[in-house]
């Protein structure tokens, strides 16, 4: 990597952070609180495509159900809030509107059903592992279409958003920092596991898996692990997509958001830190633009996929980086 | 006792006995050759020792543990490290990456997350001393896919080396390479002789004579010798089977 890439690629991302942390207060000067919604979905989604990127990226492998563990994730957060409005109890315990709460249980929820559905799958490969987690996502979504209790198909709204640890998280811009700390703090973790001992097998398996078992690894278990990790992460962007919507519904879960979220993440650039943001960012943006101008911006917005991934199969990032990044 | 031990293993393919009834003794420290004609079964035979295929008959030992019912990585554990015939890398790896990868391997399980494993001393010393033993230290932080054929094998044997196996087994090792890069394997592999147990799998003669300490010959699935170099080479039923009028 030369030192003049490095320096650019130091300068575009202090740049993106500066962007991101002065954003909210730009908007709030403009008046203009959608922008500060427009924004906050752009974290979310780039916090989930980070995870995604973890398994798709790094490990290889294409889920095509990461919908679930989104909506996992908010309905966790919203059936809690359910039962403290009725006041009611969930499986003996009461529930409740703290996001220390919630949010670790939400990644505990989508964690453990990544966990199950990824044993599962991972024990096959290719086309057929693509399938599976689809049917594991389609399965949960039927699951919750058919939960009548919980709203089934007009979904759940939430009266109020979730305190955190106590304090009000109303306000747009205070959310938004919330979703930005985390988003750091994820893309922070992803960072550092892509390189660790842990990515290196990772990325190893993707590359070879026979060498991989030559040398003696068994990629079933690393595998999973990563599977589990992008569930969680995944679930906590939903928990954080519950209190900015404050409402969910199976559409979190439909197969045509685990779609996008493949869309954002190959967007952007796979195997890369900054493709997830920059695809999300990116995705966010094609899509206020051109649902502005019709309503089957998709007819626009498939094309445009299939061009980044014939032209640019690195993504958006890879184009910025040109030859220089590994 | 025996470095590897094959005792009776049939692998059928359909119809095929791609491995008939062979039965096969690796003492320690050797270099062990096994030759013969195409189709004769050595691929299927490395299949069998590294785990990738299971035999529909027989038991395969290493330092006297049955390990017929293992798996390839837990037979890579145990000490068994291999070469590819068609050389298989970590593509978008450097070659320094491919070789800590597998010093990684011995030291534990890998759910390590967060420290960097590109700056761990404990993997990235051994693994440069590894390429330093097949003398492609210079060549440390170049992408797999900038090396040429002969350093990508050269890489394939570091990789092997680093692992610190009890057992080679190298297959083809000298494929595809020209004189000089051969000449260059056959001295690295002279150097290894008598450290470590060497299975060699081959088709250039020249290197198979020069280096073996004994020879097995596989024809059609069936081991019909194995002995000294000298030996083999004087066989009649070697020479009329395989060896025929090039020896």
């Amino acid at each position: 990597m030369t030192d003049r890439w490095k320096l650019l690629r130091s300068i575009l991302i202090v740049a993106a952070a500066v962007a991101l942390i002065a954003l909210p207060f730009v908007a709030a000067m403009l008046g203009s609180t959608y922008a500060i919604t427009l924004a906050t979905r752009l974290l979310i989604y780039a916090m989930v495509a980070t995870g995604l990127n973890l398994i798709l990226g790094y490990g290889g492998l294409v889920s095509f159900g990461h919908a679930a563990y989104f909506g996992l994730g908010g309905y966790t957060v919203a059936i809690l809030a359910f039962h403290l409005g009725e006041g009611t109890s969930i499986l003996g315990f009461p529930g409740t509107n703290e996001a220390l709460v919630a949010w670790p249980l939400a990644m505990v929820v989508s964690g453990l059903a990544a966990l199950v559905f990824g044993a599962l799958s991972l024990r096959t490969s290719g086309v057929y592992f693509i399938m599976i987690t689809l049917a594991f996502a389609q399965m949960t979504y039927y699951v919750f279409v058919a939960l009548k209790y919980y709203g089934g198909d007009d979904g759940l709204s939430l009266a109020r958003r979730n305190t955190l640890g106590g304090a009000r998280i109303v306000d747009a811009q205070t959310f938004y920092f919330v979703c930005l700390a985390l988003l750091a703090l994820v893309i922070g973790v992803v960072q550092r596991m892509t390189v660790s001992r842990f990515g290196m097998v990772l990325s190893g398996a993707r590359a070879d898996e026979r060498r991989m078992m030559a040398i003696g690894y068994s990629p079933y278990r690393y595998r999973l692990t990563a599977f589990v990790i992008a569930g969680m992460t995944a679930g906590l962007g939903g928990a954080l997509w519950a209190n900015l919507a404050r409402f969910v519904s199976p559409d979190m879960m439909a197969w045509t958001k685990s779609g996008d979220f493949l869309a954002m993440a190959i967007l952007g650039g796979l195997t890369s830190i900054a493709g997830p943001v920059i695809g999300a960012a990116a995705f966010i943006l094609i899509e206020s633009t051109l649902s502005g101008l019709t309503e089957y911006w998709q007819v626009i917005f498939g094309p445009i996929v299939v061009a980044v991934a014939l032209f640019a199969p690195r993504g958006l990032w890879g184009m910025l980086a040109g030859k220089q990044e590994r | 006792m025996s470095a590897l031990v094959l005792d009776h293993v049939v692998k059928r393919f359909g119809a095929l006995r791609a491995a008939d009834d062979v039965s096969l003794a690796i003492e320690d420290k050797e270099l062990h050759a096994i030759i013969g004609p195409n189709g004769a079964g050595k691929t299927t035979l490395i299949g069998l020792v590294t785990g990738e295929l299971v035999p529909n008959g027989g038991r395969i030992s290493m330092q006297g543990q049955d390990i017929t019912d293992w798996t390839v990585p837990r037979r890579a554990q145990a000490g068994l490290a291999r070469s590819f015939q068609i050389t298989r890398l970590c593509e978008g790896f450097s070659a320094e990456d491919n070789v800590a990868l597998a010093v990684q391997a011995k030291l534990g399980h890998s759910f390590r997350f967060l420290r960097n494993a590109r700056k761990e001393p404990a993997l990235r010393e051994p693994a440069r001393a590894a390429l330093q033993r097949v003398d492609l230290l210079d060549r440390a932080d170049r992408l797999v896919g900038e090396l040429s054929h002969g350093e990508k094998r050269q890489l394939e044997l570091a990789i092997a080396l680093a692992s610190e196996p009890r057992l080679l087994l190298l297959d083809e090792p000298m494929a595809g390479m020209g004189q000089e890069e051969s000449q260059r394997m056959v001295a690295l592999l002279a150097g290894l002789k008598g450290k470590i147990t060497i299975v060699l799998i081959e088709h250039d003669m020249d290197a198979v004579f020069s280096l073996a300490d004994r020879i097995s010959v596989l024809v059609a699935g069936r081991v019909i010798k194995t002995g000294p170099a000298e030996a083999v080479r004087s066989d009649a039923a070697v020479r009329s089977a395989y060896l025929g009028g090039e020896a």
